[in-house]
């Protein structure tokens, strides 16, 4: 192995180590939300630390890399690929620590039947789930899986377009659920956010894979990003 | 416009039987920028040296195919005349050593018997030095001789005695490998400048430095023209699996 292969696999675990607590606080906040546990909300907060440690450590390793290493192609690939994962991950700790600070304001726990008719519940296990399969695309360097993701995002936009529907059914049902609604709906867009982030993690993949730049391609090539 | 100023066609080069250069084809266009590069002993020096036919000076050497300058083979014209047309630098700084600064741009005049009055020389020294940005540094030491002056200096001398000539192309065999990195600098500079008037091929071992200065890249290896493609493209997303292999450096 060259100096800059060693490198080179080095970030990849450390991004790796990245990801997988990026969606241990993606379950951990779901957890917290559905068992109303506000400890676990803040271990969810205090963890956020270690992800944004995460990926200011990535930054500098991969600054060095350039810095000492001169990497072109793939190589190249993949470290502009890392450097924009890592911010598209720190961004969804962030998203995660978001979640678990409504659990901590909340005076009342959320309702099991509110949860389940706007489909937030769903929505959370489809992005873990979104997430999940983007680290394996990633770790096995499987494009295939990466251009699956670009679909099963409309998923949580769907949930989204139809978040204002189900969370004003909810207010209706019950006034005084007005509060407890209002932080399902933001859940709801801070969840549609993590399928975005999902998204372009997918995109990195597949340029850092395949050399094929996927960003913007449905606005300038008029078809589905499904194709490219 | 893009044109054609020189194209190799199914070029091959021999020492004895061993087959150095196989079917190369390849087109270089007016006023690029070509760096060449792979690992020792693939055959990029030799290809050079078939362009300005320095190859067939070593003995036991052969070569086969076309190489075409300006549509002409150069095979079929006079070796004399195909040198002053395609100049050549070396390595390492090669300055006549008994020649001042002034005889050695102009020596290819000298060592030809080409008969040119004191004031076109003047003309051509000052020209010529100019061009290869060393005028400045040494026009109040022109009757010094060459070797005192730094490696650097050296280097863009030699590249002055080659403009001096007029040629159409000019090849860098690693101009820059004797060169500490101040020298290689403004080596590199200079390419750029050279760009505007003359075509350039540059065979280099500095993967970096193909990068920063040329326009386009070839790769060569076992003596087979693998890839030649835009320097971007070939160091971003190589087409061939072997180019990507050298230039990360995961070559066995």
């Amino acid at each position: 192995m060259t100096p800059l292969e060693f490198e080179i696999t080095a970030v990849k675990k450390e991004l790796v180590n990245m990801w997988i607590l990026v969606q241990s606080q993606l379950n951990k906040a779901k957890e917290a939300i559905v068992k109303f546990d506000k400890d676990l909300a803040r271990e969810v907060l205090v963890k956020e630390k270690r992800v944004n440690s995460f990926e200011l450590k990535i930054d500098r390793d991969c600054e060095n890399i350039f810095a000492l290493h001169c990497p072109v192609a793939i190589d190249l690939r993949f470290l502009l690929a890392a450097l924009k994962i890592n911010t598209n991950l720190e961004r969804i700790g962030d998203i995660a620590a978001g979640v678990a600070k409504y659990v901590i304001d909340s005076a009342t726990n959320f309702d099991a039947a509110a949860m389940e008719s706007t489909s937030m519940l769903r929505m959370f296990d489809e992005s873990i789930n979104i997430l999940t399969d983007a680290r394996t695309a990633f770790e096995m360097e499987d494009t295939v899986l990466a251009r699956s993701i670009f679909k099963r995002d409309d998923v949580l936009d769907d949930i989204n377009d139809n978040a204002s529907n189900s969370v004003a059914e909810v207010i209706k049902k019950d006034i005084n659920s007005m509060t407890e609604a209002l932080y399902i709906l933001s859940i709801i867009r801070k969840l549609e956010r993590v399928g975005d982030q999902s998204k372009n993690i997918a995109e990195e993949i597949i340029f850092y894979v395949e050399a094929k730049i996927l960003k913007h391609y449905a606005s300038s090539h008029g078809g589905s990003i499904d194709e490219a | 416009m893009e044109s054609t100023i020189v194209r190799a066609e199914n070029y091959n080069s021999y020492f004895g039987d061993n087959h150095v250069v196989k079917d190369v084809n390849i087109s270089i266009n007016k006023n690029e920028v070509i760096a060449v590069m792979g690992p020792s002993g693939c055959g990029k020096t030799t290809f050079l040296r078939g362009i300005n036919r320095m190859h067939e000076l070593i003995p036991g050497a052969t070569s086969k195919g076309k190489i075409l300058l300006d549509g002409e083979n150069v095979y079929d014209m006079n070796a004399i005349y195909v040198r002053a047309k395609i100049g050549m630098v070396f390595q390492r700084p090669n300055p006549f050593p008994n020649l001042s600064i002034y005889e050695n741009v102009i020596a290819g005049y000298l060592l030809n018997g080409i008969k040119v009055s004191k004031a076109d020389k003047d003309v051509i020294v000052e020209r010529s030095l100019t061009s290869a940005a060393l005028w400045k540094e040494v026009k109040d030491s022109l009757h010094k001789k060459g070797t005192f002056l730094s490696g650097g200096q050296q280097q863009r001398l030699c590249i002055a005695r080659a403009i001096a000539m007029q040629p159409e192309l000019i090849l860098f065999d690693e101009p820059t490998s004797a060169l500490d990195p101040i020298s290689t600098s403004s080596v590199e500079q200079l390419f750029h400048e050279l760009k505007a008037n003359y075509t350039l091929i540059i065979v280099t071992h500095n993967m970096q430095q193909a990068a920063r200065v040329s326009d386009r890249t070839a790769f060569f290896y076992m003596g087979e023209l693998v890839e030649f493609d835009d320097t971007k493209q070939m160091f971003t997303a190589p087409a061939d699996q072997r180019t990507q292999n050298y230039i990360t450096g995961r070559f066995s």
